[in-house]
């Protein structure tokens, strides 16, 4: 899985940055850099959470592409 | 006699009892709700702690709700419905008073189940339901000054007081202070030439 943006939705409230820094950094106007590098297992639960709790439901989980 | 006579008080007592918990769980609610909106946070309360508290203190409000219905119903002293928890103003014990308080709770599970369903629905239809926490909130708030039992206790006005003192407050701050000046994470003033 990794973490994509939709940057016409997103607001720059920051939250998904607080709650998943593994991938997601902001930048100086407070809007999400993402690194859409896969994440594994471990990290899922915090990407879900970071997903789940986004104020204008601007982040989505996608599969990585195959063999990864 | 007696046992009956002392649970009917004590449910009674309940009744009165959560539903104060509740007006005071959803004050909180509407004021972290209202400061997640707003962008409000700082470096010791991040936006994650504003808005995993808005969403657990309204879960919560829904079981003191719960609570404040069924001890309302089940004290027979007077009659009340389990009907007349959610369809509004067709009670027979002060049908007014009462029907704000079904019409309040019938909006904030509208409120609660589009947010429990947000990521499937939408931001927009979600959006456009969470306003209804708005009109939620003081019909609540009605309901409580019509139909509560401990009105003329000084306490209680202090409650109603400082939730309605809270709410117009963060209200104020979010819709007629501009939103920007709350951008905590903006650096505004910086090294960026």
């Amino acid at each position: 899985m990794k973490i994509r943006v939709d940057p016409i939705v997103c607001d720059g409230h920051g939250v998904c940055a607080e709650l998943f820094p593994e991938r997601i950094s902001l930048d100086d106007w407070g809007y999400p850099i993402v690194d859409d590098s896969p994440i594994d297992d471990r990290l899922l639960p915090h990407a879900k959470r970071a997903v789940e709790q986004c104020p204008v439901i601007a982040l989505r989980l996608e599969r990585a592409l195959a063999g990864r | 006699m007696i046992v009956a006579a002392t649970s009917t008080k004590a449910l009674w007592y309940l009744t009165r009892g959560s539903g104060i918990v509740s007006l005071v769980l959803l004050t909180a609610s509407v004021v972290l709700g209202v400061s997640t909106a707003a962008r409000w946070a700082s470096a010791k309360w991040p936006r994650f702690i504003t808005e995993g508290l808005h969403k657990n203190i309204s879960l919560l409000s829904i079981v003191f709700l719960a609570v404040h219905i069924a001890t309302a119903v089940l004290d027979g002293y007077v009659h009340i419905r389990w009907i007349d928890a959610v369809v509004p103003f067709t009670s027979t014990y002060r049908p007014f008073w009462l029907g704000l308080g079904a019409l309040a709770f019938d909006m904030l599970l509208a409120v609660i189940v589009t947010s429990l369903l947000r990521v499937r629905i939408g931001h927009r239809i979600w959006r456009a339901v969470h306003w209804l926490a708005y009109g939620c909130w003081p019909i609540a708030v009605l309901h409580g000054l019509g139909a509560g039992s401990d009105n003329g206790q000084q306490w209680m006005l202090f409650i109603d007081l400082a939730a309605v003192a809270v709410v117009a407050t963060a209200v104020f701050a979010r819709f007629v202070v501009p939103a920007t000046t709350h951008r905590t994470n903006t650096p505004l003033v910086g090294g960026r030439a």
